[in-house]
């Protein structure tokens, strides 16, 4: 191969040379298989061999590879790509890692993807970005359960060609037989899987052994060579050919006289002129204009990002797909799909998610978990649940239907991750296989709905929190405005007080010691019972002793009771007196008045305490949501 | 870019992806942010910003944290482009830094480093109540940024936990966070220092002249050319400024980037000079090589 970045130029050549760096292809690929297989050894041998690898990062390397294996360069490859500190301590890579280099042919952008079991889920990642994946096998130890995974994701995520490499040639002597098993081993394991291409290279990426050039080593091996391989091999993505697909991300209004909706075409060709439909309400309009910074186009292909403006005022928001009439995407709210499960949090049906694909975020359920599927046999077996690195077939039902297309034919419309609703960590990603009609195959009634489901379909921990403290203390002002804050932060709550209570379900009760207990029983009771629907109840309740507070927490069993003591002194809840009760009690009108001629008993463990006299109310409620919410 | 057929060139890919990032920025987050450093970087990312959302202005403000030891001509320039574009900058730096002195003579750099550019990125984003900050590294920059998410989560205290990064597959970014928490988001992540000079070239995009050779006044420190910018230098003893026809690779605290000599004064002549040199281009910093894995754990604590 030649470098054109090392070759001389002249000025005339300079324009010339400019415009071919700015008309190249781009090929995205990865590097896959078992520990120790040689994966980050391969890729610095290709950048190495490329000679891509800086002056200054040579010698810090060379300086690195003291005490490791190494080739006849005197240089440890791996260390050049195994960036992070924990990799380069445990000599294993942990995370996709991404190379970039460039050939007078290609741009080539490599996903560096890690071996361990684990670590599936990074595999994934970089399969979902990758037109062609390298397998590399350890020709001593031929095919691996890691193998055979990482080829079932890449056929799963949809990578089309496969090149696998035999590497550690050099170790079995360059021996033919060795090379051959292990191909007609791996081309038998994946007939099953679908690939477009396959093409087996022995190699030593270590010694550079059919890396960039032929090796005189392998005089049996007439095949190519591993990066000639790579710049002229046709991966076929013409995304253009298939159907006309439109995600609108972001609405751009400019001015009065400017509506456009801008996106990244996701398929096929959009031209001025066109009549489309808006897949959420099939309302039909016509491409008037395909405007970017630069100009105005009549046409914009899969790939560009670009905004269209229609001939006619039509409802269309962020999430809406705009594709040509008789071609629509499915438009729907159940379809099956297959997850690679990538978190140690197991899923289940009746769980709910979010599920995100293009610009669409819904609210999702799993509906039914239909198998699991072994990678190393692909054989499918039941499962109630999916572990991390599982992967398996389900049924999903969103809230609201959402436009999407079997990810057979369209990457773009058929992939989506799911989404905790709790942590936002990304739990699973899936490839849809197709649509599901109303009601069909959808059994809603094999799972239960319990508090969890229901937490979970709020995306909260439901809990009780459980305000005590004098009259006029401020309990209800900062129950009230901690309600409000986490309202606007899409929580669900409900504020519990003695007004709301003593007016309706406890009205039949006076002031009685035995009438006390039983108020203090049904509140903590109605308490128990919003918390197992899903919500997070305050509870704001003079409640002064230690033992009635005791009996609420006994109530509430399993949901996670707070106890918060507004400790706001005598004298400033009387000062205050916002009902005026100190001044009734002071006249004797109100007996066994709390503080006067009956006493608080503050908590001796409280969750929180707040300071009532010392803090404006905003600041405290700020303080507790800080406290109790923010995790 | 124009398109000449079906399919995309690597640049008109890597533009598009681009400009699909910062849509979807400006969609999911309610307080986004633009890292505006003024290096080239920047002016790419500036540049794709304006495509991403034409013909409407630039829907979120840009943030330059200023350390006051920029070059001058940074902030010339700085300051003409966003007269030139329209855009909303707002420029921040640490008030308390600033007020004692803090500089990179007296304080080393790395403290220095720590004060005026992490600490201030951290008041800036702080009062802001910034949710998320579009910054322009680049995966091919350094290792650690290599395995850097495009939509990178940082906790309430912005510090990146490398070890528990969300997967991130197709263009599905997960962009939800937590109150408090927020996301730095690279829509270069993909693109190479020859990318970045090639767009450039090929659309145009205005740089700090600091990137053209010129003769500058510059004294030799640990190996590298330093300018010397204005009259708060120190010299050591004997030591005088000569002029040399130098240019800069990155721009960042005059102080702290190495020059290196060079007789290109044109964007062929750069790209052409870039392509046969042998060091990589963080090699003019002198923050990286305090000490191993240094970049890394500066991102750990807030670092861009």
């Amino acid at each position: 191969m030649t470098m054109s970045a090392t070759s001389a130029k002249s000025s005339a050549d300079l324009d010339l040379w400019l415009e071919q760096q700015t008309h190249k292809s781009l090929l995205r690929f990865m590097t896959c298989g078992s520990v120790d297989d040689g994966k980050s050894t391969l890729i610095g041998r290709l950048l190495y061999d490329c000679q891509l690898i800086l002056d200054d990062q040579l010698a810090s390397l060379k300086n690195e590879s003291k005490n490791r294996t190494t080739g006849d360069e005197g240089i440890d490859f791996s260390l050049l790509v195994d960036g992070l500190s924990a990799e380069r301590e445990q000599g294993i890579t942990i995370d996709v890692a991404y190379r970039f280099f460039t050939t007078d042919q290609r741009k080539f952008i490599v996903a560096d993807t890690p071996g361990h079991e684990q670590y599936t889920r990074n595999m994934a990642t970089g399969a979902s970005n990758s037109d062609l994946a390298i397998v590399l096998v350890d020709a001593r130890k031929g095919l691996l359960t890691q193998t055979r995974r990482h080829s079932f994701i890449l056929s799963l995520i949809g990578v089309r060609h496969v090149v696998l490499v035999v590497n550690k040639i050099d170790l079995v002597d360059y021996d033919q037989a060795v090379f051959e098993k292990i191909e007609s081993e791996y081309r038998e394991f994946a007939a099953r899987l679908g690939f477009d291409s396959l093409e087996a290279i022995p190699v030593s990426a270590l010694k550079g052994d059919n890396i960039a050039s032929r090796s005189e080593a392998t005089p049996w091996y007439e095949g190519p060579q591993l990066v000639p391989y790579l710049e002229q091999v046709e991966v076929g993505v013409d995304r253009s050919q298939g159907q006309m697909r439109f995600p609108v991300q972001w609405v751009n209004r400019a001015s009065l006289d400017f509506r456009g909706f801008s996106g990244t075409v996701a398929g096929g060709v959009v031209r001025v002129g066109d009549d489309v439909l808006v897949a959420s309400s099939r309302k039909p309009a016509k491409i008037s204009r395909i405007v970017t910074m630069d100009a105005e186009h009549t046409k914009a292909v899969a790939g560009q990002a670009v905004t269209l403006v229609l001939d006619r005022e039509v409802d269309i928001s962020r999430g809406d797909v705009l594709s040509h009439p008789g071609e629509t995407p499915e438009f729907s709210n159940q379809f099956q799909a297959r997850v690679v499960w990538m978190q140690d949090e197991p899923a289940f049906a009746g769980r709910s998610y979010l599920l995100k694909t293009g610009a669409q975020m819904v609210p999702a359920t799993i509906t039914a978990i239909k198998h699991k599927t072994d990678v190393n046999t692909l054989e499918k077996h039941p499962a109630r649940r999916l572990e991390a690195n599982e992967v398996g077939t389900i049924t999903i039902a969103t809230d609201k239907p959402i436009a999407f297309d079997a990810y057979g034919t369209n990457r773009q419309t058929g992939g989506f991750i799911l989404i905790d609703r709790i942590s936002n960590s990304t739990l699973g990603a899936g490839v849809i296989d197709f649509g599901l009609r109303r009601g069909e195959n959808i059994t809603y009634h094999n799972f239960d709905v319990n508090r969890k489901v229901r937490a979970e379909q709020k995306g909260q921990e439901p809990q009780i929190v459980w305000f005590t403290g004098l009259s006029g203390s401020g309990k209800s002002t900062i129950a009230n405005l901690v309600e409000k804050r986490l309202t606007a932060e899409g929580k669900h709550c409900y504020i519990l007080d003695g007004d709301n209570v003593r007016h309706g379900l406890n009205k039949d009760l006076g002031f009685t010691d035995s009438a006390r207990i039983e108020n203090i029983r049904r509140v903590a009771e109605v308490a128990r019972l919003m918390a197992d629907a899903g919500l997070i109840v305050l509870v704001s309740f003079i409640s002064p002793f230690r033992n009635e507070r005791r009996i609420a927490r006994e109530i509430a069993g399993d949901i996670k009771f707070l106890e918060v003591f507004v400790d706001t002194s005598l004298e400033v809840c009387e000062a205050r007196d916002p009902k005026g009760l100190y001044a009734r009690a002071r006249k004797g009108e109100i007996k066994n008045f709390t503080g006067l001629d009956s006493p608080f008993e503050a908590p001796e463990r409280a969750d929180l305490i707040l300071h009532g006299g010392e803090a404006e109310p905003l600041e405290l409620a700020d303080e507790l949501h800080d406290r109790l919410f923010d995790k | 870019m124009t398109l000449s057929q079906n399919s995309l060139t690597h640049l008109e890919m890597l533009e598009a992806e681009s400009i699909e990032i910062m849509r979807e920025v400006a969609a999911s987050f309610e307080r986004p942010v633009m890292m505006y450093s003024v290096g080239k970087d920047s002016s790419v990312l500036l540049h794709l910003a304006r495509k991403a959302f034409a013909p409407s202005r630039i829907p979120f403000p840009s943030l330059h944290v200023d350390t006051t030891w920029k070059f001058r001509e940074m902030i010339a320039f700085r300051d003409q482009t966003a007269r030139d574009y329209d855009f909303d900058l707002r420029v921040h730096t640490n008030a308390e830094g600033a007020r004692d002195k803090i500089n990179p003579f007296d304080h080393g750099s790395a403290r220095y480093t720590d004060i005026m550019k992490t600490v201030a990125l951290r008041q800036a984003l702080n009062a802001g109540k910034y949710d998320a900050a579009i910054g322009g590294a680049r995966r091919d920059e350094e290792k650690s940024r290599a395995k850097e998410r495009v939509f990178s989560h940082r906790n309430t205290a912005h510090a990146w936990d490398p070890k528990n990064q969300r997967p991130e597959l197709w263009r599905a970014f997960n962009t939800r966070i937590n109150p408090g928490e927020s996301m730095r988001v690279f829509p270069l992540s993909n693109w190479t220092e020859l990318d970045i000079w090639t767009y450039i070239y090929a659309e145009g995009i205005p740089i700090v002249p600091l990137y053209f050779a010129a003769p500058r006044p510059v004294v030799k420190r640990g190996g590298t050319w330093i300018m010397v910018d204005d009259e708060r230098f120190r010299f050591e003893a004997g030591e005088a400024p000569i002029t040399k026809m130098v240019r800069f690779r990155t721009l960042g605290c005059y102080p702290l980037t190495g020059a290196i000599e060079s007789e290109a004064r044109t964007l062929p002549e750069i790209i052409m000079e870039m392509q046969a040199s042998r060091t990589s281009e963080r090699d003019g910093r002198l923050i990286d090589a305090d000490q191993s894995g240094s970049m890394e754990k500066k991102k750990q604590e807030g670092y861009f």
